[in-house]
C-alpha cells in the first residue's frame, strides 16, 4: 500500500483543480441539462395514462430532431475518460517527474493504481452527480416521483457509464503507457473513440453483414460503444423491445429489473474485461520499464 | 575503515541487447565523501546511478547501498538514498512548497514535521520568498537547487546528483556547489557525475573516470595527477640564480630525487615525496640564490583528458 493513498489523493487533488475537468464538467452539464430541457418538451406527448416507467422517460426522450441524454452519455462518456487518463504516465516522463518519484519509497504500482483509482472517482462523481441533477430537476419539471425500481434501473445506468468511462480511461492509460508522447496517446485514444463512432453511426457493420442482422449486431458488439449504448437502452427502456431485434420477442415486455439485468450482464461482463485487460497491459508494461531520465 | 562502505559495488554490469552500457564496475564509497564520476556522455554513468537506486536491474555483479541490495530491497534503499535526475521536472501548477510536501508525503513524513523541514530547506537553497509560486514560473537554476530541497526532504544517507550544474548561470552553479560542500559536512555521503571538470575538482573528494563503461582511474584528484601525469611522482619546478652544475649535482643527489631537468635557470625535479624543504636548504646552502619553488599540482583537465586519450 506504500504511497498509494498519497498518490490517489494528489491525483484527485490534481483532477479537480484543473481545467480538464472544468471543461468535461461543462461539456457533460450542458448536454446534460439540454436533453432534460428535450424530454421536458416532448414527455407529454409520449406519457399515456397506462404508462409505466414514465421518470426514467427523463433520460431517453428525445425529439424534434435533438437527442436523449442516453445519447449524448453515450457520446462523450468515452471523452470523459479519456480526458482523464490520456497523458497519465507519460506526461510523468516527459515533465521529468517520473524518474523523480520513482527514486521515492513507493512501489511502482502505487503510481499507476493511485492514477487510475484517482480517475475512477473523479469520473463517479462526474457520472452521479450529473444523474442527480438531472433527476433533482425532472422531479421538479413533471412532479412524478420515481418508484423503487426506476431508482434502482437508475443505479445501473449510474454503474454502467461508470465501467464504460472507466474503460475508455484505461484504453487512454495504456496508450499513455505506450506512447511516450502526450499527443500520440491523446491522438491514438480519440481517433479510437472517433472510429467507432462513425461506424455505428453510418452502419458500417449493417452494411458488411448485409441483411444478416444477427452478424451486424454481433460486429457492433466488438464496439464498447454499441456495448454501452445497448446495455443502457435495456436498462432505462424497458418498456420497449430494444436489442435491435436479435432478442425473443416473446419475452414479456416490460421486463423486471432482475430480467434486465440478466439481459445486460455479459454487456457488463465485457465492459469490466476489456477494462481489466487495457489496465493489465498497462501495469505490465509500466512495471517493466526502464525508467531513464532522458 | 574494515567497516562497510556506503556504496559498495562489485563486478556491476548492465548491457542493452549487445551494447554493455556499464562494464565490471568495482568500487567502495565511504561515509561523507564526495564522490565524482566524470566521463563523457555515454559512460554509463547515469546507469550506474540508476542501478545503484534500484531503477534499473544490473545484468550481473551487486550493489550495496548501506548494505541493502537496490534490487532485491529497493524500498529501503530509496528510503534512506536521495536522487537528483538529469532531466528533472517538478509539477508545475504546484507551488514548490506543494511539490516539496507531494514528496515528503510519499516519504511518510508527518504533516508539521514536514511544514517545518520544507521551510528549512527551502531557506538553505534560497527559495523562501518563492515558496508560494507555482514551479512554472521558476527559471532551470531555482527549479535545479528545488531539486536539492527535494532530495534533502527525507534525510539522505547518500544522495545522488546526476549533471547538478548542467545548463547553470556560474552564480547558480556556486550556490549548489556550496549546499552540496555543506551536505558532505553533514556526513551525507555524495556521489555527482559531471563533464564539467572545474566544479568536480572543486567539491570532490575522490573522483572515479568512466570510459565506455569501464572505470579507468580512481582516486583523489591530486593522486590521479600524479599517476597520470608525473608517472607517480611528484613534480617541483625550481628557479635558481644562477643554476651551477654543482647546485645541480647536489640536488641530484638528495635521497628520492629520480630526476632532473634544466632548461635555463630553471630545474624540473622528480621525486618520490615533496621533497621543497630539502631542495631548499641545498639551494640556501650553496652558492646559488633560490628565486622560486613551486610544486606542479594536477588540474582534472589534464588528468581527464589524458585517460580519454588512452581509452
Amino acid at each position: 500500500m506504500s504511497g498509494l493513498m498519497t498518490v490517489f489523493r494528489k491525483e484527485l487533488a490534481d483532477h479537480f483543480s484543473g481545467w480538464r475537468f472544468m471543461i468535461v464538467f461543462l461539456l457533460i452539464y450542458a448536454a446534460g441539462l439540454s436533453a432534460l430541457w428535450i424530454a421536458s418538451q416532448y414527455i407529454r406527448s409520449e406519457v399515456t395514462d397506462t404508462s409505466k416507467f414514465i421518470f426514467l422517460k427523463l433520460f431517453a426522450i428525445s425529439g424534434g430532431g435533438l437527442e436523449s441524454l442516453l445519447f449524448f452519455m453515450a457520446l462523450l462518456i468515452p471523452v470523459v475518460g479519456i480526458v482523464l487518463g490520456f497523458d497519465a504516465i507519460n506526461n510523468e516522463r516527459a515533465s521529468g517527474n517520473l524518474s523523480r518519484l520513482l527514486s521515492q519509497p513507493l512501489y511502482r504500482d502505487s503510481v499507476i493504481n493511485g492514477k487510475f483509482l484517482a480517475g475512477l472517482v473523479t469520473l463517479a462523481v462526474l457520472v452521479l452527480s450529473l444523474v442527480a441533477v438531472i433527476a433533482g430537476l425532472g422531479l421538479r419539471m413533471i412532479g412524478v416521483p420515481p418508484t423503487a425500481e426506476e431508482v434502482l434501473r437508475l443505479f445501473a445506468f449510474i454503474f454502467l457509464s461508470i465501467i464504460s468511462g472507466a474503460f475508455w480511461m484505461s484504453l487512454a492509460v495504456l496508450f499513455s503507457v505506450l506512447f511516450k508522447q502526450v499527443a500520440t496517446s491523446a491522438l491514438a485514444s480519440l481517433g479510437l473513440w472517433l472510429f467507432l463512432l462513425l461506424f455505428l453511426f453510418f452502419g458500417i457493420a449493417q452494411f458488411i453483414a448485409g441483411q444478416n442482422l444477427e452478424i451486424a449486431v454481433m460486429l457492433n458488439r466488438m464496439s464498447p460503444i454499441f456495448l454501452y449504448q445497448e446495455a443502457v437502452r435495456m436498462i432505462l427502456l424497458p418498456t420497449t423491445m430494444t436489442g435491435f431485434g436479435v432478442y425473443p420477442a416473446e419475452l414479456f415486455y416490460p421486463l423486471s429489473f432482475g430480467q434486465s439485468l440478466l439481459l445486460v450482464w455479459p454487456q457488463i461482463v465485457s465492459l469490466i474485461a476489456l477494462t481489466a485487460l487495457c489496465f493489465a497491459i498497462s501495469y505490465i508494461k509500466f512495471m517493466r520499464e526502464e525508467i531513464r531520465a532522458t | 575503515m574494515s567497516q562497510q562502505g556506503v556504496i559498495e559495488i562489485a563486478d556491476l554490469t548492465k548491457m542493452y541487447s549487445d551494447f554493455v552500457a556499464v562494464d565490471k564496475l568495482n568500487l567502495r564509497i565511504d561515509e561523507g565523501e564526495v564522490f565524482g564520476f566524470l566521463g563523457p556522455n555515454g559512460a554509463g554513468k547515469t546507469t550506474t546511478i540508476l542501478m545503484l537506486l534500484g531503477l534499473t536491474e544490473p545484468t550481473s555483479g551487486t550493489a550495496r547501498v548501506c548494505g541493502y541490495n537496490p534490487t532485491r530491497e529497493p524500498l529501503k534503499v530509496k528510503r534512506i538514498a536521495g536522487y537528483l535526475p538529469e532531466k528533472l521536472g517538478f509539477y508545475n501548477d504546484l507551488t514548490a512548497r506543494q511539490n516539496l510536501s507531494y514528496i515528503a508525503e510519499l516519504n511518510g513524513l508527518k504533516k508539521e514535521d514536514a511544514s517545518r523541514k520544507i521551510d528549512e530547506l527551502l531557506d538553505i537553497v534560497g527559495l523562501s520568498e518563492v515558496a508560494d509560486q507555482k514551479v512554472g514560473q521558476f527559471s532551470h537554476g531555482m527549479q535545479q537547487r528545488l531539486g536539492i530541497a527535494d532530495v534533502m526532504i527525507k534525510d539522505p544517507k547518500v544522495a545522488f546528483f546526476d549533471e547538478p550544474t548542467a545548463g547553470i548561470d556560474p552564480e547558480g552553479i556556486e550556490q549548489i556547489l556550496a549546499i552540496l560542500a555543506n551536505m558532505a559536512k553533514k556526513k551525507i555521503t555524495v556521489v555527482l557525475s559531471s563533464h564539467q571538470l572545474h566544479q568536480v575538482q572543486r567539491v570532490c573528494t575522490r573522483v572515479g573516470i568512466l570510459a565506455k563503461g569501464r572505470l579507468v582511474a580512481e582516486g583523489s584528484i591530486d593522486h590521479l595527477g600524479r599517476d597520470a601525469i608525473g608517472g607517480g611522482k611528484f613534480r617541483i619546478e625550481v628557479q635558481v640564480s644562477p643554476p651551477t652544475d654543482k647546485l645541480i649535482n647536489a640536488i641530484k643527489n638528495i635521497e628520492g630525487v629520480a630526476k632532473l631537468e634544466s632548461s635555463g635557470d630553471l630545474l624540473l625535479v622528480s621525486c618520490d615525496g615533496d621533497l621543497r624543504p630539502q631542495i631548499a636548504r641545498t639551494v640556501v646552502d650553496s652558492d646559488s640564490l633560490l628565486v622560486q619553488m613551486k610544486i606542479e599540482e594536477y588540474g582534472l583537465e589534464q588528468i581527464y583528458m589524458k585517460y580519454f586519450r588512452e581509452a
